[in-house]
């Protein structure tokens, strides 16, 4: 039995929350973005994969000087830079593009349409800087409790492996998440944010200025999807491609939770993650320690194979969409 | 035509003969070909967009599912496959059929109360299951059968041209499933519905080899009538006479003259259905959707059935990205659910209905044959003039790089290309009337 409650625990739990973590994270910067700018950002992969990308490279940077970072990996060290590079990119975008629509108030679908346009724009700048292929920045301490250790200390069956980057990205996670819930509800700037994102005119009326509003958001949108991106990068690998399918778990992730609500994007993110985790894990090897020896199953009890992960993000968003189209906390509905 | 629409087509015309002249004519016939299944998926966008104004993101799903129609419908019949499973396989699809049928029924008919959630949530994962227990041994048996070759269920072996229609048939039942539980959303809600739905396409056709042997691939190697095949042209006495008298090379000429026979045959297709669609926008339907687009409370009072008419236009218009897709799977002779990538499929096509204006068919063409064009002439010459570009820099890696990266920077002209023209031109090349 507690065989099967370790395999649970490394097998579902531990990944799934990592993901989770890092769906979140993704979500708050699309959900933020709508909440403010009112539009479904499609360039939020593309947003990722940049500021991941000048992370690795920074990263590579360093470590050709021969810095490091203690235990950790370098990749931290380079993180903030990485961010101050995403910000200045989107806050360039936002003077060159989307501004002019804002100022004319063009309606959401149209500022849809010109995120794909910026989407192709990053698409292309990461491809052609960094290449379509993996890359590998992790260093530093690879875990935190490897399979033999565990097995020393505990003589169970069955591993359990605790890998510093998912440790980190959880801890990296709660800090970011902690920081913006202190900024948005304590800080007047925060508050200013809030305000525009429930009631535009009011906000307008009670003197808030909309440009500051916007520029502090988009570099918050900056911060967020760079640590999003460098923690599964480290925790996976970096590839362009598969940050631009993120942007379908990301996205599930912050209509799940209800767009616009930054708690919800949250939720969703784990929602989403342990769904995934869930439905496509060969629960085989669970059940062989939880059951009795003649109910042990004998195929791999798999739901659905892995291939199917996007399948059950979009079958939850749609049964949110049709049954509680506000998401499970109440987000806008413009 | 306008004499604008004329001048822009006629400068559409000379880049591709430019490109034949310049570089080769091979080149240019190729691009001439996608670009040309190109425009009639921009056309079965510029419906859903331009006439009704729906946002359908999922255009590649559309594009993949035509692809499959054309394996199901004309590659060649695996009969120890059907005989291993068959059967049991479409009893199986019925069965999760009606669990659906009979998830709607119980919703519809069970009071308000807390259980429903719970009821049906327990009918369906129910259903499920017994889906899965007739479903997965019919599929163990098929894919045992000679996995290497087959290991599907093959198609019916029909004459490929049918296949089209069958291909933009699928498509359009798969449309008229995602619409009716998907089209009554908000616009980008419904596009990242279709976005998600488009991808799960991809994934089940990868995975499920009984259908379309996933990534394993079927091969199709009939060409439909009238095209021939290019060694069978190079052995035919009349086409070595021709050749021979002209002094051209026969083995080069082959494969022109199967991609202009093609080209013909995809042109004839496009002008049915722009022919159609003309009709249609410009009759009591085309008005009444323009209607329903630019103000749709107005028309709902005026007694239209909005939801019904949304519908309608969904499924024609994916019906007639299913008939490009299965084109284009007939053109490459191979399924492959690998190669089908969002950025290609569908924001490609996106990028050709917005530039080329969107509302107008002959916009849409416009912007495809232009687009289509720019986008495979870059990846072509990319590198090459990545070459040029870079050759003022010294060796080394950097350069390497650079030139290597050439074929991406399509990409970037591409956002570039859609950004200016919402800009500065919103209503594209040729607007609508």
């Amino acid at each position: 039995m507690i065989n099967a409650i370790v395999a649970l625990l490394n097998y579902v739990i531990i990944p799934g929350a990592a993901y989770g973590a890092q769906l979140a994270l993704g979500a708050l910067g699309v959900t933020l973005i709508y909440g403010i700018l009112r539009f479904s950002n499609f360039a939020h992969g593309d947003t990722m994969a940049f500021g991941t990308m000048v992370t690795i490279l920074l990263t590579w940077w360093f470590q050709s000087l021969g810095i490091h970072f203690w235990i950790l990996p370098t990749a931290l060290l380079a993180l903030p830079f990485g961010i101050a590079i995403t910000a200045l990119l989107l806050l360039g975008t936002d003077k060159a593009v989307y501004k002019f629509y804002r100022v004319k108030k063009s309606p959401p679908v149209i500022l849809v349409i010109v995120s794909m346009g910026v989407m192709f724009m990053m698409n292309g700048i990461v491809r052609i800087i960094i290449g379509v292929g993996d890359q590998q920045f992790l260093d530093g301490e690879k875990f935190i409790l490897s399979a033999r250790r565990w097995k020393e200390m505990t003589g169970l069956a069955e591993p359990l492996v605790l890998r510093s980057t998912t440790v980190l990205t959880l801890v990296v996670a709660v800090a970011m998440v902690a920081w913006l819930f202190w900024f948005l509800n304590k800080t007047r700037t925060g508050k200013s944010m809030r305000a525009f994102s429930d009631n535009e005119d009011l906000a307008l009326l009670s003197g808030i200025n909309p440009e500051r509003v916007v520029t502090v958001t988009w570099i918050i949108v900056a911060a967020l999807a760079t640590v999003a991106g460098v923690l599964y990068g480290l925790d996976k690998s970096f590839k362009p491609f598969v940050y631009y399918q993120l942007l379908l778990p990301i996205f599930a992730a912050a209509i799940v939770g209800g767009l616009g609500n930054p708690l919800g994007a949250i939720a969703g993110g784990f929602v989403i993650a342990f769904s995934e985790v869930t439905v496509t894990y060969a629960w085989k090897k669970v059940l062989t320690y939880a059951l009795p020896d003649s109910l042990a199953p004998d195929s791999l009890v798999q739901l659905l194979s892995t291939d199917y992960k996007f399948a059950v993000s979009f079958a939850i968003l749609i049964i949110v969409l049709l049954f509680k189209p506000t998401g499970l906390f109440k987000g806008q509905s413009v | 035509m306008t004499q604008r629409s004329l001048i822009l087509f006629g400068g559409v015309a000379l880049l591709y003969l430019l490109t034949g002249m310049f570089f080769s004519w091979n080149l240019s016939l190729s691009i001439l070909n996608a670009s040309l299944i190109g425009a009639l998926m921009a056309q079965g966008v510029n419906m859903q967009w331009g006439y009704a104004g729906l946002f359908n993101t999922g255009v590649m799903g559309f594009v993949a599912l035509g692809g499959l129609g054309v394996v199901l419908a004309s590659s060649a019949p695996v009969p120890e496959g059907w005989a291993a499973g068959g059967p049991r396989l479409i009893g199986a699809l019925i069965i999760g059929a009606l669990i659906i049928l009979g998830a709607v029924i119980l919703y519809r008919k069970m009071a308000k109360v807390a259980r429903r959630g719970w009821i049906l949530t327990a009918y369906l994962v129910a259903g499920f299951f017994l889906f899965r227990a007739v479903f997965d041994p019919a599929v163990d048996a098929i894919e045992a059968f000679n996995p290497s070759t087959a290991g599907n269920l093959g198609g019916l072996g029909l004459p490929i041209l049918l296949s089209w229609p069958v291909g933009g048939l699928i498509a359009a039942a798969a449309a008229w499933a995602i619409g009716k539980t998907a089209l009554g959303l908000r616009s980008d809600y419904l596009a990242i519905a279709t976005l998600g739905i488009a991808e799960i396409v991809i994934a089940v056709m990868k995975n499920e080899d009984w259908l379309g042997r996933g990534v394993k691939m079927v091969n199709l190697t009939e060409r439909p009538w009238p095209v021939p095949k290019e060694v069978e042209l190079q052995v035919s006495p009349w086409f070595l006479n021709m050749t021979s008298s002209l002094g051209l090379d026969p083995v080069g000429t082959s494969t022109i003259v199967v991609k202009l026979a093609y080209a013909m045959l995809f042109i004839i297709i496009l002008g049915i259905v722009i022919w159609l669609a003309e009709r249609a926008l410009n009759s009591p339907w085309g008005r009444m959707m323009r209607a329903i687009r630019d103000n749709e409370v107005a028309a709902a009072a005026m007694g239209k059935n909005i939801i019904r008419r949304h519908l309608q236009v969904f499924v024609l218009g994916s019906a007639v990205i299913g008939i490009a897709g299965a084109m284009m799977t007939t053109l490459d002779g191979i399924l492959n659910p690998g190669t089908y990538q969002p950025l290609r499929f569908t924001f490609l096509i996106w990028v050709m209905v917005i530039v080329g204006g969107s509302g107008n068919n002959w916009g849409a063409v416009l912007g495809a044959l232009l687009i289509g064009w720019l986008y495979l002439i870059v990846e072509a010459l990319g590198p090459n003039l990545m070459t040029i570009l870079t050759s003022g820099l010294s060796e080394g890696p950097l350069k390497d790089h650079l030139i290597d990266s050439g074929s991406q920077m399509r990409l970037l002209l591409m956002g570039l290309l859609l950004l200016v023209v919402l800009r500065f031109n919103p209503r594209g090349l040729l607007p609508e009337k």
